[in-house]
C-alpha cells in the first residue's frame, strides 16, 4: 500500500517554484495566509511533498511541523501524487442511502487500490467524497471534470474503461 | 476587582469576576481534576476530565471547569453523580487508546493518569477496549525518547513546545481518531530543530515523554574498579531534588544529596557552582575584552545548551554573539580531566566525570564538537534531577534519614554568585559583581532588578564611567523577542543572559515533574529560585572572583582568565545549524 | 453607480427586462428569454452542452437578437436536470437532450408551439401546459432565500438590482441606524439556518455591544456547508451570490465591522467562481469598498475556501481555519461575539441566514414574522434526497408538516415502496419514523422528536434502508471527521462505530446496545463542540424509533431490510428456478450448483447456493430473469 503511494520521486520544476515564491510573497503579510498558500501550492504540483512544505516554511516563518500538521487535518491536502484520474465516488447521505456504497467497494476491488490511494500504473486514485451536491442524480460519482450520475453497480465496467 | 458570588457544592463563595470554575473551586479547597490544561500556556479544555457541572438559570449541565467562566449566582456541582460518572468514563475511553504497561513506565507512581485512575476508582480498563493505533517509539533524539503509544494527547508538550519556547517542532498530526503527536513527516525528533529543552518531558502527565535513562551505564562506571568516577552537581538540582522524595517544593537538600551521592559511590562528589564560578571568571573577562577592544556585541551568555542549540538553529547569524565560554558543566569536566587529574596525577583515561543536571539538553551538550579539552569527553554522562532521585531510590537510600554532608575540595568550593546559576538573571548578576568590581573595584552584591520569574527583564546600570545595559530572558519565546529587538536595531544592550528554560535551570527540563494541580496554582520557578537567593545571601563569600579555589586554579594552571590555556580549556566553538 | 440615485436607474432599466419572466408583460429588449439551469446538479447532468447548442442554433436560425439565453442558478428540481425554461410561457422542459434542442427551436422559439413529449410530465395536462409555478413541487413552496435562484443570472449584478437588490442596503445604510437594523432582525424572529437556531438578532447584537471599544470586528459567513446531502447553501452562492454580498454589508454595518469573511467549501468550485465574480461585480459597482453610497461606511468581503473538513462549519473551528490552523474548535465561552476570528469581536451566520436579510428589511419584521410558527419563523430550505420522486431543492414556511414536504412537493416514494424515514439535520440529526409523518417542521419540534433541524439536509428512506447500517454510516462520518482535540469525541465515536459494526456483523449483544446507549449519552455531554455533542443523535434517533432493528441483528442476527450482507444469505426458490444456470456462471465464489430437483413446470432441474462458499456479492440476484433468487 505504502509503496503505491510513495513510489513516486519529487520532481517539481524551478517554474512551478517560482509560481509558489511569487505567491508566497503576495500573501506572507496577510493573516491567515498558510491555507490559501498551501491550496495555491497544491494547485501547482498537485501534492504537498516534503519539499513543498519545506519552501512554504522556509518563506513563511511558519514551523514546517505546523504545516504538516494542517496538511494532515484538512481532507483535500494530499501528500503523495494523484493518478492521471481522480475518481471520486460521492458518499453522502443521498448517495449512500442510493447504494453508493456498494459503487465504492466494486472500484476498489477493481483498481486493487483503497480510499486515498493511487494504482501502481499511476493512471487512478481513488476517493470518497462527502457529497459534491449533485444529490439529483445521486449516486454520482466523478473522473476527473467528468460527472456520472444515476449509476448502478453495472455501469462501473465501462466508466472505467473509457479512461484506461 | 469586581466580585461575583457562586455556589459551590452548597456553599456561598465570593470569587473575582473572570475566576474560572476550577480557580473558584480551588478557592474553596476542592481540586478539580485536570489533564490537558496549564494556566495561560494550553487552555484547550480538550481533555474532559474537569467536566463539572454548573447551573446558570437553565439547568445544570457539564461544562470544562478548567476554562469555563463563573458567572453571578451560579451554581457549580463538582462531585455529583454525572460529574463522577462522566470523568470516570472518559477516563475508560482514554485507557482503550493507552497500552496501559504502567509496570514498566518511568512513570509509574506519580503518572496523573494513573492516579486519576484510582481516585475514580477504575475497575476495568478494557471497558471499552477497541481499535488502537499502534506507534514505534521515537527515540532519534539524544536526550529523550517519545512513546505515543501512552500518549492521552492533552498536547501539553506541544504547548510548551509552540506557545513557551516557540519552536513547534512537535504537534498534532491527522485528525480523529488518528490524530497522534509527532514531528512533520514523522521525521525523529533527532532530525528536527528540536532544541533538547525537555521541557515537554516536564508537562507529560504520563509516560509518553520521557529522558534517555544512563543510570545504568554510570552505576557500571562505579563498579569498575578501574575508574575513578567524579560527580558534580548542578545549582538548581539541590533546590528541585526533594521533590523526588516528597519534600516540599523549595526544600533546599544539598547536603542530603552530597550525602546520597557519596552513599551511591561516587568517588569524589563536586560542585557545578566551583564552575559556574570559574566560568564567571572567564565569561566577565572576555565581556570587558569585547566592550573595550571593540568586540562583537551584545555578547550573550552561553551556559544554557537547549538556548545555544536554539541559537544556532533559528539566529544561527547570532553565534557570533554568544560567549566562547564552554557552560559550568563542560568547564568542571574540562578542569576536572585536566587541572584535577594532573594535580591527582591520574590518566584522564580513567576518569569519569558525571553530571547531575535539571536539563535534558546537557545530554545533548556533553557530545558537542569541542569538549574534549583532555582528549576525551570533557564530561561522559548527563544525568537529570528526576534519574538522580531514581538511583538514590534504587539503590534503597532513605533520603529522609540522610544526614546533611559537604561537597569535596577543591572542585566541590563555591560562592554565591555560582548558585544563582541556577535560577534566571543569577548569571548576569554574578557577572555584573565581578565585572564592577574588575572595573571599579567596588563590590556590590545585589542587583534585585535582575531577580524575578519575569521572562524578559532589563537593566541600565552605570559602572564607573560607563553604561551597561543589559537584558535577561528565560524561555525562548522571550529569547526570541529579545534577540528580533536586537537584530532589528530597537535594542542596545551590550551584555544579554539567555535561559533556554522558562525561569533558568530551577525549572529545567530535566527537574521533577509536577502534576498539573500543582503547577496551576503554584508558581514551582520562584519556589525554587528562592533556595538559591537564600544559599547566596548566607554565603559569607559571594562573588567569583574571591571564591579561593578559583584563585587557585588560575596561580596554579590558567594563569589569567582569558589565557591562551584557559582558551584552550575553557572555550569552545559555535555551529549553524538548519530549521526543521 | 456610486449613488442611491443611480441604483434606482439601473432597478428601473432592468426591472422591465425581467418582469419577463415574472409576470409576462414586460419591456424587454427580447421576445423571449430561455433559461437554463448553470447549477451543480443540471451542469453535472449537461446543462453546458445544452447551452451550447442553443447558442449555435441561435446563430444557425438568426435569433441571438430576439431571445436572450440565461444561465441561472438552482431552479430546485435537480432530478429532473438539465432543466430549461421558457418565458414568457414558463414553460419547462426537463432532462434535456442536446438532440432536442433543434425541435424545441423550431417549434416552440420559432413556431410558439410548446413540443410537450419533451416537457415536464407534471405541466401537462391533456392540452393545457402548466407553468412551472403551478406544479405541486412548486405551488407549496414560499420562496424568499431561494427568491433570485432559477431566475437570474447570477453572473450579472444588473439583474439581482433588477429585483430589488441592493436597495436594502441603500436603505439600511441611509435611513437606520445599526439598532435600528438590529431591532428590525430581532423582530424578524429570524434564527440561524446553520443548525442550532440561534435568534440572529441576538448574536449582532451582542457583537455589537460586549465589546464596547473593540476596534476591530469581523462578519463572517458559513458556506462550508459539510452535511452529506445538503446543498441549499451552494444553491445560494451559485444561483444569487450578490444576496450574500448585501447581507454580509448589511451586518457589517449593524455590528460595526468593515472586513467579512467568506468560507466556502472548495468542493464547490461553480460557487466559489460565481462568488468570486459577484464579488468583484460589487467593488466595481461600489456596493464593497470604501463609502458605500457616499455615506461613509466601507466594506470588503474575502473569500477563504475550506480544504475538507466537516467540524468546520462550527463556529470557532471555521474561524480558526480561517486564522490559518487546524480547524479545532475553541472552548465557549468566550464566544465569537466576544472573542471571534483574531480575538475580535465577530459574527458568523450561515449563508441561508444572510439570505433571509434583505427581504426582512425591505418588507419588515412582521412580514416575516407572520411566517412559519410561534419560535421559527420565515421558511427554510430543504434539500430534498434519498427516496423520493422529485429530489432537489424546496423552500417551505415553517410549521409545513413532513408529509406535506414529502408526500405533495417530494412526489412521495418511487417505485411503489413504503417510507421508513426521513433523515434531518445530517451527521448531527436523527430519524425521523411514520408516526411524526403530520408533525409541522420547525427548530424545537426536530429537537423534541430526537432529531435537529441542521442546515436542511432531509433525506427519505424506505423500506430497503436498514436503520441499523444508517446509523452506522453516520457514524463513519463522525468518525472520519471528528477534529480529534477532545477525548470523549475523539475516542467514543470511533468505540461506537465499533459496536455498531459489530451489531452489523451479527456479532453485537444485548449489552452492546446498552453500552452503545451510555456512550451516547457520554459523548452528547461531555464533548468540547458542537459536532461530538450531536454526534449520536443519528444512533439514538434509531435506538428510539426503530430498535426492533436492532434487536432483530443482535438477538435474530437478521438485517430485516436485507442491507447488512454479513447477514444475509442468499437462497434459490427451486420451485422458482428453471435452471437456466445463468446464476451459477456469474458466481464468482463457485458456490452455485445445479441439484437434481426439477421443479413441477420447469425442464431443467433447480440451482442452489452453497452457503459456505457464498461470499455474499449479489451478483446471482441480478442475474437471475425470473427472481427465483432472494436474499433474506
Amino acid at each position: 500500500m505504502d509503496t503505491a503511494k510513495n513510489s513516486v520521486a519529487f520532481s517539481g520544476t524551478p517554474e512551478q517554484e517560482a509560481q509558489l515564491l511569487e505567491f508566497i510573497k503576495e500573501k506572507k503579510d496577510d493573516k491567515g495566509a498558510l491555507m490559501p498558500i498551501l491550496q495555491k501550492a497544491q494547485a501547482i504540483y498537485g501534492y504537498l511533498p516534503i519539499e513543498v512544505q519545506k519552501i512554504i516554511s522556509d518563506n513563511t516563518g511558519i514551523s514546517l511541523e505546523k504545516i504538516y500538521g494542517v496538511v494532515t487535518f484538512y481532507a483535500q491536502f494530499s501528500l503523495y501524487p494523484k493518478g492521471e484520474h481522480t475518481i471520486s465516488v460521492c458518499l453522502g447521505t443521498a448517495c449512500y442511502v442510493k447504494g453508493s456504497g456498494e459503487i465504492f467497494e466494486k472500484l476498489q476491488e477493481m483498481l486493487g487500490i483503497s480510499d486515498g490511494e493511487c494504482t501502481e500504473d499511476g493512471k487512478f486514485s481513488l476517493e470518497a467524497c462527502r457529497c459534491i451536491g449533485a444529490c439529483g442524480l445521486a449516486p454520482v460519482l466523478t473522473v476527473g471534470e467528468d460527472v456520472y450520475g444515476r449509476l448502478t453497480v453495472e455501469d462501473i465496467d465501462h466508466i472505467i474503461a473509457k479512461y484506461a | 476587582m469586581e466580585n461575583i458570588t457562586v455556589k459551590i457544592n452548597g456553599a456561598e463563595i465570593s470569587v473575582p469576576k473572570g475566576t474560572t470554575v476550577l480557580e473558584a473551586a480551588h478557592m474553596a479547597g476542592i481540586e478539580i481534576p485536570t489533564l490537558c490544561y496549564m494556566k495561560k500556556i494550553n487552555e484547550i479544555g480538550a481533555c474532559r476530565i474537569c467536566v463539572t457541572e454548573v447551573n446558570e438559570g437553565r439547568g445544570f449541565r457539564l461544562v470544562a471547569g478548567c476554562v469555563y467562566p463563573c458567572s453571578n449566582n451560579m451554581e457549580i456541582r463538582t462531585n455529583s453523580a454525572k460529574v463522577m460518572e462522566s470523568r470516570k468514563k472518559t477516563l475508560e475511553l482514554m485507557l482503550s487508546t493507552h497500552d496501559k504497561k504502567c509496570l514498566s513506565c518511568v512513570r509509574s507512581g506519580n503518572c496523573e493518569l494513573q492516579k486519576l485512575c484510582r481516585d475514580y476508582g477504575i475497575e476495568d480498563t478494557e471497558v471499552y477496549a477497541g481499535a488502537r493505533n499502534e506507534y514505534k517509539i521515537d527515540d532519534s533524539a539524544v536526550h529523550m525518547y517519545r512513546d505515543n503509544n501512552k500518549c492521552i494527547l492533552c498536547r501539553r508538550c506541544v504547548a510548551v513546545c509552540s506557545n513557551v519556547q516557540g519552536i513547534g517542532v512537535i504537534g498534532a498530526n491527522e485528525r480523529g481518531f488518528r490524530t497522534y503527536i509527532g514531528s512533520a513527516f514523522d521525521m525523529g525528533l533527532g532530525e528536527t530543530s528540536c532544541v533538547s529543552c525537555g521541557q515537554c518531558i516536564a508537562v507529560c502527565p504520563v509516560g509518553a515523554i520521557a529522558e534517555k535513562d544512563y543510570t545504568k551505564q554510570v552505576l557500571a562506571e562505579i563498579a569498575d574498579p578501574e575508574k575513578m568516577v567524579i560527580v558534580q552537581t548542578a545549582p538548581a538540582v539541590r533546590a528541585g531534588l526533594g521533590e523526588c522524595f516528597g519534600l516540599p517544593i523549595g526544600t533546599n537538600v544539598e547536603g542530603k544529596m552530597v550525602s546520597a551521592l557519596r552513599k551511591l559511590g561516587f568517588d569524589k562528589v563536586f560542585d557545578t557552582n566551583f564552575s559556574a564560578d570559574l566560568t564567571i571568571m572567564e565569561e566577565s573577562h572576555e565581556f570587558l575584552d569585547r566592550v573595550q577592544n571593540g568586540g562583537v556585541l551584545p555578547m550573550i551568555t552561553s551556559c544554557s545548551p537547549g538556548w545555544v542549540k536554539y541559537c544556532e538553529h533559528y539566529f544561527p547569524e547570532m553565534t557570533e554573539n554568544l560567549s566562547t565560554c564552554k557552560s559550568p558543566q563542560q568547564m568542571f569536566g574540562a578542569v576536572a580531566k585536566t587541572y584535577y587529574a594532573e594535580k591527582l596525577g591520574i590518566d584522564p583515561k580513567n576518569m569519569v566525570v558525571v553530571s547531575i543536571m535539571p536539563c535534558t539538553a546537557k545530554k545533548f551538550e556533553t557530545g558537542r564538537d569541542n569538549q574534549n579539552a583532555s582528549g576525551y569527553p570533557d564530561v561522559d554522562y548527563a544525568l537529570t534531577t528526576r534519574e538522580l532521585g531514581r538511583m538514590i531510590e534504587r539503590a534503597g537510600i532513605n533520603f529522609h534519614a540522610l544526614a546533611d554532608d559537604t561537597f569535596d575540595e577543591p572542585l566541590g568550593i563555591y560562592t554565591g554568585a555560582g548558585v544563582i546559576f541556577g535560577a534566571t538573571g543569577g548569571v548576569m548578576e554574578a557577572a555584573l559583581r565581578t565585572a564592577v568590581y574588575e572595573l571599579t573595584g567596588e563590590s556590590p552584591v545585589d542587583f534585585p532588578e535582575l531577580r524575578g520569574t519575569d521572562g524578559i527583564k532589563e537593566a541600565t546600570y552605570t559602572v564607573g564611567d560607563k553604561e551597561i545595559k543589559v537584558a535577561v530572558a528565560s524561555g525562548l519565546l522571550n529569547a526570541k523577542t529579545v534577540l528580533e529587538k536586537v537584530r532589528n536595531g530597537e535594542a542596545d544592550y551590550q551584555f544579554i543572559e539567555i535561559m533556554g528554560c522558562p525561569g533558568g535551570c530551577v525549572n529545567g527540563g530535566g527537574q521533577p515533574q509536577q502534576p498539573a494541580s500543582v503547577r496551576n496554582f503554584t508558581d514551582i520557578r520562584a519556589e525554587r529560585a528562592k533556595v538559591l537567593y537564600d544559599i547566596d545571601s548566607n554565603k559569607p563569600v559571594r562573588q567569583s572572583h574571591e571564591n579561593p579555589a578559583i584563585k587557585a586554579v588560575y596561580e596554579e594552571y590558567f594563569g589569567e582568565p582569558g589565557s591562551h590555556k584557559a582558551h584552550e580549556v575553557l572555550h569552545t566553538k559555535y555551529v549553524k545549524r538548519s530549521i526543521n | 453607480m456610486k449613488t442611491l440615485k443611480e441604483l434606482r436607474t439601473v432597478r428601473k432599466m432592468m426591472e422591465g427586462e425581467l418582469a419577463l419572466r415574472t409576470h409576462g408583460n414586460a419591456h424587454s429588449k427580447y421576445e423571449k428569454h430561455v433559461l437554463v439551469c448553470g447549477g451543480t446538479g443540471c451542469t453535472s447532468s449537461g446543462s453546458p452542452k445544452v447551452i451550447e447548442k442553443l447558442e449555435q442554433e441561435f446563430e444557425a436560425k438568426g435569433l441571438t437578437d430576439k431571445i436572450q439565453i440565461v444561465k441561472t442558478g438552482c431552479f430546485g428540481l435537480c432530478e429532473l436536470g438539465p432543466i430549461m425554461i421558457v418565458y414568457p410561457e414558463g414553460t419547462f422542459y426537463s432532462r434535456v437532450n442536446i438532440d432536442e434542442i433543434p425541435r424545441i427551436v423550431d417549434e416552440h422559439l420559432i413556431g410558439g408551439n410548446p413540443v410537450k413529449e419533451f416537457l415536464y410530465s407534471e405541466t401537462v395536462e391533456g392540452d393545457n401546459i402548466k407553468a412551472l409555478d403551478e406544479t405541486p413541487f412548486y405551488s407549496k413552496q414560499k420562496r424568499i432565500a431561494l427568491r433570485n435562484c432559477g431566475v437570474i443570472n447570477p453572473e450579472d449584478i444588473n439583474e439581482y438590482i433588477g429585483r430589488d437588490g441592493y436597495k436594502a442596503l441603500g436603505e439600511v445604510l441611509t435611513e437606520m441606524t445599526p439598532e435600528e437594523v438590529i431591532q428590525t432582525i430581532l423582530d424578524s424572529g429570524l434564527r440561524g439556518r446553520g443548525g442550532a437556531g440561534f435568534p440572529t438578532g441576538m448574536k449582532w447584537r451582542l457583537a455589537r455591544t460586549i465589546v464596547p471599544d473593540a476596534d476591530i470586528k469581523y462578519v463572517c459567513c458559513n458556506a462550508d456547508e459539510g452535511d452529506p446531502g445538503a446543498f441549499m447553501d451552494r444553491s445560494v452562492l451559485e444561483g444569487d451570490p450578490h444576496v450574500l454580498i448585501e447581507a454580509m454589508t448589511i451586518a457589517g454595518y449593524a455590528i460595526g465591522a468593515s472586513q467579512g469573511y467568506v468560507y466556502v467549501r472548495a468542493e464547490y468550485p461553480i460557487a466559489v467562481e460565481r462568488l468570486t465574480i459577484a464579488i468583484k461585480q460589487a467593488r466595481e459597482a461600489g456596493m464593497l469598498g470604501n463609502d458605500i453610497f457616499g455615506t461613509g461606511f466601507n466594506f470588503d468581503i474575502d473569500l477563504r475556501l475550506g480544504a475538507g473538513a466537516f467540524v468546520c462549519g462550527e463556529e470557532t473551528a471555521l474561524m480558526t481555519s480561517i486564522e490559518g490552523n487546524r480547524g479545532e474548535p475553541r472552548p465557549r465561552p468566550p464566544f465569537p461575539a466576544e472573542k471571534g476570528l483574531y480575538q475580535k469581536p465577530s459574527v458568523l451566520n450561515n449563508v441561508e441566514t444572510y439570505a433571509n436579510i434583505p427581504q426582512i428589511i425591505l418588507n419588515g419584521a412582521k412580514w416575516f414574522a407572520s411566517m412559519g410558527t410561534e419560535k421559527s419563523k420565515g421558511t427554510k430550505v430543504f434539500a430534498l434526497g434519498g427516496k423520493i420522486h422529485n429530489t432537489g431543492l424546496v423552500e417551505v414556511p415553517m410549521g409545513t408538516t413532513l408529509r406535506e414536504v414529502i408526500e405533495e412537493i417530494g412526489g412521495g416514494i418511487p417505485n411503489g415502496k413504503k417510507f421508513k424515514a426521513a433523515q434531518t439535520g445530517g451527521p448531527s440529526g436523527g430519524c425521523i419514523p411514520a408516526e411524526h409523518f403530520d408533525i409541522p417542521i420547525d427548530f424545537d419540534n426536530l429537537i423534541g422528536i430526537g432529531s435537529m433541524m441542521g442546515s436542511g439536509g432531509l433525506i427519505v428512506m424506505d423500506e430497503d434502508n436498514c436503520m441499523v447500517d444508517i446509523a452506522k454510516f453516520f457514524l463513519e462520518f463522525t468518525v472520519d471527521e471528528s477534529c480529534g482535540k477532545c477525548s470523549p469525541c475523539r475516542i467514543g465515536t470511533k468505540r461506537m462505530y465499533e459496536i455498531l459494526d459489530k451489531i452489523t456483523k451479527g456479532k453485537g449483544t444485548m449489552e452492546d446496545l446498552d453500552k452503545l446507549e451510555e456512550l451516547c449519552y457520554h459523548i452528547k455531554s461531555n464533548s468540547l463542540c458542537g459536532l461530538g455533542q450531536t454526534a449520536p443523535n443519528p444512533v439514538l434517533s434509531t435506538l428510539r424509533y426503530f430498535r426492533d432493528e436492532y434487536i432483530a441483528h443482535v438477538v435474530e442476527k437478521r438485517c430485516p431490510a436485507g442491507v447488512c450482507k454479513d447477514l444475509l444469505h442468499f437462497e434459490v426458490i427451486k420451485d422458482k428456478c428453471f435452471g437456466c444456470g445463468l446464476c451459477a456462471r456469474h458466481c464468482p465464489a463457485d458456490a452455485i450448483t445445479q441439484t437434481d430437483y426439477t421443479a413441477p413446470g420447469k425442464k431443467k432441474p433447480a440451482y442452489q447456493i452453497d452457503k459456505e462458499k457464498c461470499i455474499k456479492c449479489g451478483a446471482c440476484i441480478g442475474t437471475c430473469k425470473f427472481k427465483a433468487i432472494i436474499n433474506k
